[in-house]
């Protein structure tokens, strides 16, 4: 696989996904090189209720450390974030994060276009957008957005989706950069990786 | 949906700033935008010039304004473990030394926090030792927390809440429902005083014993979280105690060597400095 339009321009990478991106994304994490350059920053469908679990079955596999931020903390180079459970994780221009216990969005607190949509904003064009498997519509708006501010968008293939309803929906309303297996996910991030 | 442009919202605050005494330019951005933009759809304004100028032409329009732009999503017992943590360890601690207990709710929303608290308190039995005052910046949702009526969709996930928090009767006990809505039982908050207060703006009021300031100052920048701190800080007794949500932190904070950890996973400060 060849990635053309990359560099070390990029500051930040959000991931969002939501059933049956479970796997894809603990695969993801494991085959990241460990000293990864940019912050890695996921939104990912959870159950609103249960805060501990998640982050640390993320750990286990994952070569960086997973973390949940705070709100108002500020975003480093390498380090992997996930919002966490019942709040919506959004970041601010001077790369920091807020968090926010407002009404959910598409059904889900956190919601990953609000995620998307706030990093586009803070790090214009250069971010890259990834969605994953998921079986409704958050996120296809905030690829949009990304890819409206001039980042890089990036859905995994509908035909390896456990459900495939999310890439789609992307797919229907955006220009999608690069449409790619969890496998060729990995690679991309490993080139991108090799660009600093 | 069209872009909000930080420069116009700087105009509307400073209006708002000017006209009506709230301040509201050091709200964090993300959040605030999305609030505004939601105002824009909800009253089908044409723009953020339109929308200032009715902010600026009708007060009363103003006040639904403010209750549009906070954020007032709440639970009753939200982060069980925190409860749980205030009803064996705090709660015990605060009364070693007195008998008598005083909390404040800073930012009740529409009073689940309050509740969740009472039913503790009277679970414990001491909610007669206790004085509680309840405050928030937004008059309706002060109204709502008053008349303590809820919808009763929300009433699992209360339930759900309270049976994690490991509470000693039946939730049910608490409230009644009827016509699809759930009426609390008020001689829980019989003695709580609601009031409308500007954590922002307003004045230092009282000390308290335990302050409750959860989900609240994540909607204040960095600078303005600072100055709430301090007010937080000043309404809290020595070796009082003061709670903030799970996931807001002290650390950065310019006030934190006045405060130890209690309990880090729940947010628990006691202050230790005045
Ligand atoms: C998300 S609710 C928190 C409710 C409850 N404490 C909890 O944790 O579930 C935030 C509340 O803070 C209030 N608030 C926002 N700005 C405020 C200010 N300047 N002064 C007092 N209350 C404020 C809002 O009106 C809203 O009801």
């Amino acid at each position: 696989m060849r990635f053309d339009n990359l560099s070390n321009k990029y500051k930040a990478v959000v991931i969002g996904g939501s059933a049956g991106s479970f796997q894809g994304i603990t695969k993801i994490l494991s085959g990241i090189p460990e000293n990864f350059p940019i912050p890695i920053i996921m939104c990912l469908h959870r159950l609103k209720h249960v805060r501990n679990g998640f982050m640390e079955a993320l750990n286990i596999k994952s070569v960086k450390n997973v973390i949940e931020p705070f709100d108002k903390q500020k975003i480093k180079k390498g380090e992997v974030y996930l919002a966490p459970a019942n709040y919506h994780l959004c970041i601010e221009l001077g790369h920091y994060f807020a968090l926010s216990t407002e009404e959910m969005v598409n059904n889900s607190r956190p919601a990953i276009d609000i995620t998307l949509e706030t990093a586009a904003y803070a790090y214009k064009d250069k971010l890259v957008g990834i969605l994953l498997s998921g079986a409704n519509r958050d996120g296809a708006k905030g690829m949009k957005y990304i890819h409206d501010r001039g980042g890089i968008t990036i859905v995994q293939n509908p035909d390896e989706c456990m459900i495939d309803t999310m890439p789609s929906a992307a797919l229907k309303i955006t220009p999608i950069d690069y449409t790619l297996t969890i496998e060729n996910i990995i690679k991309f991030l490993n080139q991108l990786s090799k660009q600093y | 949906m069209q872009e909000i442009h930080i420069v116009d919202l700087r105009r509307l605050t400073q209006l708002v700033k000017e006209k009506y005494n709230y301040d509201l330019t050091n709200y964090a951005m993300s959040s605030f935008k999305r609030r505004i933009s939601r105002i824009l759809e909800l009253y089908n304004f044409k723009g953020l010039d339109a929308l200032t100028k009715k902010v600026e032409e009708d007060p009363v329009f103003f006040e639904e304004f403010l209750s549009e732009i906070t954020v007032n999503v709440t639970e009753m017992f939200r982060d069980p473990p925190f409860w749980r943590e205030l009803k064996e360890k705090i709660i015990p601690n605060i009364l070693l030394n007195h008998q008598k207990i005083s909390i404040w709710h800073a930012g009740c929303s529409s009073g689940e926090e309050v509740y969740s608290m009472a039913i503790l308190l009277k679970e414990m039995g001491i909610l007669d030792n206790a004085r509680i005052v309840a405050t928030d910046i937004d008059d309706r949702i002060i109204e709502i927390a008053k008349s303590g009526i809820y919808l009763a969709k929300n009433m699992d996930l209360n339930r759900k809440n309270y049976v994690r928090f490991e509470g000693n009767s039946s939730f049910d006990d608490y409230y009644k429902e009827k016509d699809g809505k759930i009426y609390m039982d008020k001689s829980l908050v019989q003695s709580v005083s609601y009031r409308k207060h500007d954590l922002v703006t307003g004045p230092i009021f009282s000390k308290f014993d335990l302050v409750l300031c959860r989900n609240v100052m994540i909607y204040f920048n960095q600078s303005l979280q600072n100055d709430v701190l301090k007010k937080l800080h000043e309404s809290t007794f020595k070796y009082g105690y003061l709670a903030i949500g799970s996931k807001e932190s002290l650390i950065w904070c310019e006030i934190a060597n006045k405060f130890i950890v209690v309990n880090n996973e729940e947010k628990i400060y006691k202050k230790i400095k005045e």
